[in-house]
């Protein structure tokens, strides 16, 4: 019978047969890396205005416009200032090799940015190559400790991640080599699972005191950031002022990790678009804006998502997936010795192919970049990691600065809502702007 | 830019004092005085983080805490701080190689992730007491609240009285005494920790398990219950760990998910 004559159900669908059936065969939930694979209302469904009669563009080659990025100015002493408003997520030694977390930091200096370490601890690689580098505090506290508190130039209290918003960490324990097992404070080979709740606080007013003490043991030099997961954002972002965060930092649902239940992944938290309007908004509601810094993540992979980040109201974006994927993450081939090697066989051995791999919780990463395996790592050399990255978060940048000169904007945090609309009714409502061509954003009066 | 090495990855046993002056040095230092009805917490922790090193001041005496908080937070030098009152949360959080000792009781979160040193609270502590501690002794000598050593790394925490539910939970490294009662869920999701009780213990946690005393078991919690002054028999202690169960995924086990 001819495959076009054949009827396959709405409900039940060849993708969700295939869920059910692997449910049955092992009992078990699916686990894996990068972030949600549905797709949901994003970056993509807004555009920019630019100018017009009533605005004057700048010269897209001769004038400034300047990227310069404050973050911590509310209370520390030494506030993060930073080239451009781009920086790189946090990740942890543990799904990331040391190299690549070297990389990280490499790239990030070279363009005058911050990285981030993640749950596993501050490794000497990433401190000596990253100029600015955030330190998390995360529930598990593994490797956390006041040397490198003091070492870190931010702190980063994470409570929630967008691709899990409620869960802990997963390292599965084919990536607990020894390195990282000493520095987790954890059996090698364990299937470690992180804490989803801080040990030693347990609410906003917990909050409060907990985030005092960090400023008291750091002699409130030190910016402190709070990190949630896109849920209840409106609400979660004023707590966290009210906190006394000096910066906010909002992941939304798209945002990777390096291993979760597929069932948090694509079913929680809400997308990195509304819960951007909806934390700018808390803001607003408190007249923050400008006081605390608002950093957004989860999905940016653009220039223009950066660009339309910003005139939603964001200071900075943050990003974790899209600077794996420029150090190599599902590309066809790595690079040895100068030579281009084919990984595609790897990938087969994986069960999947480039462009489609989230096998990051196996450890097996064919191209070296979230793996603890000696071989599999040497795979990412250093130095060609950091080259690929500087020239994405420069790409990134020309292209914000080229629509904001575009917008008339001396300054890419002058991009602001205005000079965007939406296509569709879904993103009009969800980022608050118009739908393009009409001057109606859904859930507000004409 | 930092040019400067992890320390999260050695011991913490093994991390020097940067600042750290000799005891031998600050023997004629005269103690400070602070009273927080006057001085303000900020002017006490500067003191002990920078001055009292640069000054060889070796004993600092607090007065008047009043339930402050991250009251002698930090610390990284071979201070003794002696706190005249109750306290509030964290206490002698992040301790390094100083000696603090409550006389009276400590809000959440006493000594939270120490990495060396001793603290010790004379009276009553509250929830999280020893935190994700590293290293060091944290004695207690009355009851501590819930989750008392949470996520524990390495730290040896001595109980003199009971020790309230999901005490020990997630913990990785280091010992616990408990000389009176535990409360529901002791040791749930254990690792590598061990902990000792006396008393009756209302429920194990997820994985926790009764395992027999063993010689090296005696003299371990011998030396524990000498460094923190207390006479209770080593015979009459139950030891708890992990039964290893939940180290690896498998579907037979999903229900302890």
């Amino acid at each position: 019978m001819a495959e076009r004559e054949l009827e396959e159900s709405a409900g039940f669908d060849r993708h969700t047969i295939d869920y059910i059936q692997r449910a049955a065969a092992s009992g078990l939930y699916e686990i894996r890396g990068l972030g949600a694979k549905r797709r949901v209302p994003n970056f993509d469904d807004l555009l920019f205005l630019a100018a017009s009669m009533s605005r004057y563009p700048l010269e897209g080659y001769r004038e400034r416009c300047s990227t310069k990025t404050l973050l911590g100015t509310r209370f520390a002493s030494k506030p993060i200032e930073l080239a451009i408003p781009i920086t790189v997520a946090g990740m942890s030694f543990g799904a990331l090799s040391a190299r690549v977390k070297e990389a990280l930091g490499r790239a990030a200096t070279e363009v005058g940015t911050s990285t981030t370490t993640g749950d596993g601890g501050m490794t000497s690689e990433e401190r000596a190559a990253s100029k600015t580098l955030v330190y998390q505090c995360l529930p598990s506290r593994y490797g956390f400790n006041p040397d490198d508190l003091r070492r870190a130039d931010a702190i980063e209290i994470v409570i929630g991640q967008g691709a899990k918003p409620g869960g802990g960490g997963m390292l599965l324990g084919q990536k607990v080599n020894p390195r990282v097992a000493r520095m987790r404070t954890l059996p090698e080979g364990v299937d470690q699972r992180s804490a989803s709740r801080h040990p030693d606080w347990t609410g906003p007013d917990d909050l409060v005191i907990k985030i005092k003490e960090l400023r008291e043991i750091t002699d409130w030099e030190k910016p402190i950031y709070v990190k949630v997961g896109a849920t209840r954002t409106f609400n979660d972002v004023k707590l966290a002022v009210h906190a006394g965060a000096d910066v906010v930092v909002v992941d939304g649902m798209q945002g990777g990790t390096a291993a979760t239940q597929t069932v948090f992944i694509e079913h929680v938290g809400i997308p990195t678009l509304a819960a951007l309007r909806q934390a700018v908004d808390a803001l607003d509601d408190l007249n923050m804006r400008g006081t605390v810094q608002l950093v957004i993540s989860g999905g940016i992979r653009s220039g223009a998502d950066v660009a339309k980040a910003l005139a939603m109201g964001a200071d900075a974006v943050a990003i974790g997936q899209g600077v794996l994927v420029a150090l190599g993450c599902n590309s066809e081939s790595y690079v040895m010795d100068g030579q281009h090697v084919s990984a595609r066989a790897d990938y087969t051995a994986l069960g999947t192919a480039p462009g489609f791999c989230h096998h990051c919780h196996t450890g097996k990463c064919p191209v070296g970049v979230t793996t603890q395996d000696a071989e599999l790592e040497r795979r990412l050399e250093p130095a060609v990691g950091a080259k690929r990255l500087k020239n994405y978060l420069k790409t990134l940048n020309m292209e914000l600065t080229t629509v904001a000169r575009a917008c008339g904007k001396q300054d890419v945090h002058h991009l602001e809502k205005e000079d965007l609309v939406a296509l569709t009714v879904e993103a009009a409502a969800m980022a608050g702007v118009p739908l393009a061509g009409t001057s109606w954003i859904p859930g507000k009066a004409p | 830019m930092a040019n400067m090495n992890s320390a999260a990855e050695r011991p913490a046993t093994e991390r020097p004092a940067a600042e750290r002056s000799s005891p031998v040095e600050r023997q004629g230092a005269q103690p400070r005085e602070f009273d927080l009805s006057r001085d303000a917490l900020r002017q006490l922790n500067l003191f002990l983080h920078k001055d009292a090193v640069r000054d060889g001041v070796g004993q600092v005496r607090v007065h008047n805490p009043d339930g402050a908080h991250s009251i002698a937070c930090g610390l990284n030098a071979e201070l003794d701080v002696q706190i005249h009152g109750h306290v509030g949360y964290y206490v002698a959080g992040m301790n390094q190689h100083a000696s603090v000792t409550v006389h009276g009781n400590a809000g959440p979160g006493a000594a939270e992730n120490m990495m060396s040193g001793r603290v010790h609270v004379k009276g009553f502590a509250s929830t999280a007491a020893g935190a994700s501690a590293h290293g060091g002794l944290l004695i207690i000598d009355g009851d501590a609240s819930l989750r008392c050593g949470i996520s524990l790394k390495g730290a040896d925490i001595v109980v003199g009285g009971s020790v309230g539910s999901f005490s020990a939970f997630m913990a990785q490294a280091g010992r616990m005494v408990v000389c009176g009662d535990a409360e529901d869920a002791l040791g749930d999701s254990l690792y590598e920790a061990v902990i000792y009780v006396r008393g009756k213990v209302r429920s194990l946690g997820a994985d926790a398990r009764y395992e027999p005393m063993t010689d090296a078991d005696r003299a371990a919690l011998k030396g524990l219950l000498t460094a923190a002054g207390r006479v209770e028999d080593p015979a009459d202690f139950k030891r708890v760990a992990s039964a290893k169960s939940l180290y690896h995924w498998h579907a037979d086990a999903d229900q302890e998910y």
